[in-house]
């Protein structure tokens, strides 16, 4: 675990290392090539803005008006019988829709029930394995103006399911 | 699809509140979240404009293209689309080892440019291309080595082993990405089958 953590640590040190080692011995103009692809950045942020406000605007209008929470209660009793904890079951339904709330349940959960309590370790192991499905739909084509998604989102939900069946199997097991 | 997921959300969000007497909340939904979506987006700005620098050195350089050359079996398998010495290939990799060391914000702008690679390579079009679709399935499912955030909020509220979970995310990440890829492979064939 130690290895892992210092992995991280020096990850982007080291690559920045090597990058611009690597440009200046290909001669190439570091300093300008920098500044030009950083350029991109500023369009890049500046267009992903209106994706950004249109959804998440729609998600807290669904969240903060209840909407989510009746939809929570709905589905929990089906997927209780599959064996799903009820503890869980919001953090699974809005770990795919908003980051930012998942990130604030999972902390509760974690909270509540103690990090390395079963459920806080479901809690973690489902924040870390998957990732928001529509916010990286928005960022991602938004910003290059895709506006057929094609079975994309289909596709990314899909997984979420998958990803999220696996981590209380995996959690089961291992505990 | 998004068109009516919006609406559909937006409405359900109104109607439910009239019933419910959420008017309140929802009246600073409305600002609360469009402030959050402007925020993120200038809060990634510094990291946008740094990290596209760095890659463009590395472009220039020929780093992206030797990097993409390296993986090219693995790539090319799941990307048959792409030409091998394309830079797509060097920055859908980049985007990748960033994520799976849990470096979302180094992530973020490398997926951006890749999908603007791959969009160059499907003629510019407005529609999703198969890589493109491809690229999303295995983001979403995000290929994860070293949870930070998790590990730092199982450090705040003091586990006996905060690392502990990178276990059980490694073997969840590793099952769901292989599904995101047999989704993808599935959806792909429907359609190519419809013609």
């Amino acid at each position: 675990m130690e290895i892992v953590s210092a992995i991280s640590l020096w990850f982007i040190p080291v690559m920045i290392a090597f990058i611009l080692i690597y440009g200046t011995y290909k001669k190439v103009p570091t300093y300008e090539s920098f500044v030009e692809g950083g350029k991109e950045g500023i369009k890049m942020a500046v267009s992903i803005m209106p994706f950004l406000v249109g959804m998440m605007v729609a998600i807290a209008v669904f969240r903060a008006s209840g909407a989510l929470d009746v939809m929570v209660g709905w589905i929990r009793p089906s997927l209780e019988m599959v064996g799903i904890p009820a503890e869980i079951v919001p953090l699974a339904l809005i770990r795919p829709i908003s980051g930012t709330a998942a990130l604030g349940i999972t902390s509760d959960l974690i909270g509540v029930h103690g990090p390395d309590s079963f459920i806080g370790t479901l809690a973690a192991t489902l924040q870390g394995s998957t990732d928001t499905t529509f916010y990286v739909l928005t960022v991602y084509f938004g910003a290059v103006g895709i506006k057929k998604m094609g079975d994309a989102l289909k596709v990314g939900l899909l997984a979420d399911a998958v990803a999220i069946i696996t981590a209380i199997i995996v959690v089961t097991f291992m505990f | 699809m998004v068109n009516y997921i919006w609406v559909v959300m937006i409405l359900i969000g109104l109607g439910f509140a009239m019933v419910n007497g959420t008017m309140a909340e929802v009246n600073e939904a409305v600002f609360s979240g469009a402030k959050e979506a402007i925020t993120l987006s200038i809060g990634l700005i510094s990291i946008l404009v740094f990290w596209l620098g760095m890659m463009r050195i590395a472009e220039d350089s020929g780093l992206l293209s030797k990097l993409s050359t390296l993986f090219k079996p693995l790539i090319s398998k799941l990307f048959p689309e792409v030409p091998s010495n394309h830079p797509a290939m060097g920055y859908i990799l980049s985007n990748m080892i960033a994520n799976m060391f849990g470096l979302g914000n180094a992530a973020t702008p490398l997926g951006i440019k890749a999908m603007e690679e791959l969009k160059e390579l499907n003629g510019g079009k407005n529609e999703a291309s198969r890589s493109m679709i491809t690229f999303l399935a295995i983001n979403t499912a995000s290929i994860t080595l070293i949870p930070t955030t998790v590990i730092a909020i199982r450090m705040n509220y003091d586990s006996a082993n905060p690392t502990d979970i990178v276990g059980p995310t490694l073997v969840a990440t590793a099952v769901s990405a292989v599904a995101a890829i047999l989704i993808d492979r599935f959806f792909y064939y429907r359609r190519s089958k419809k013609g």
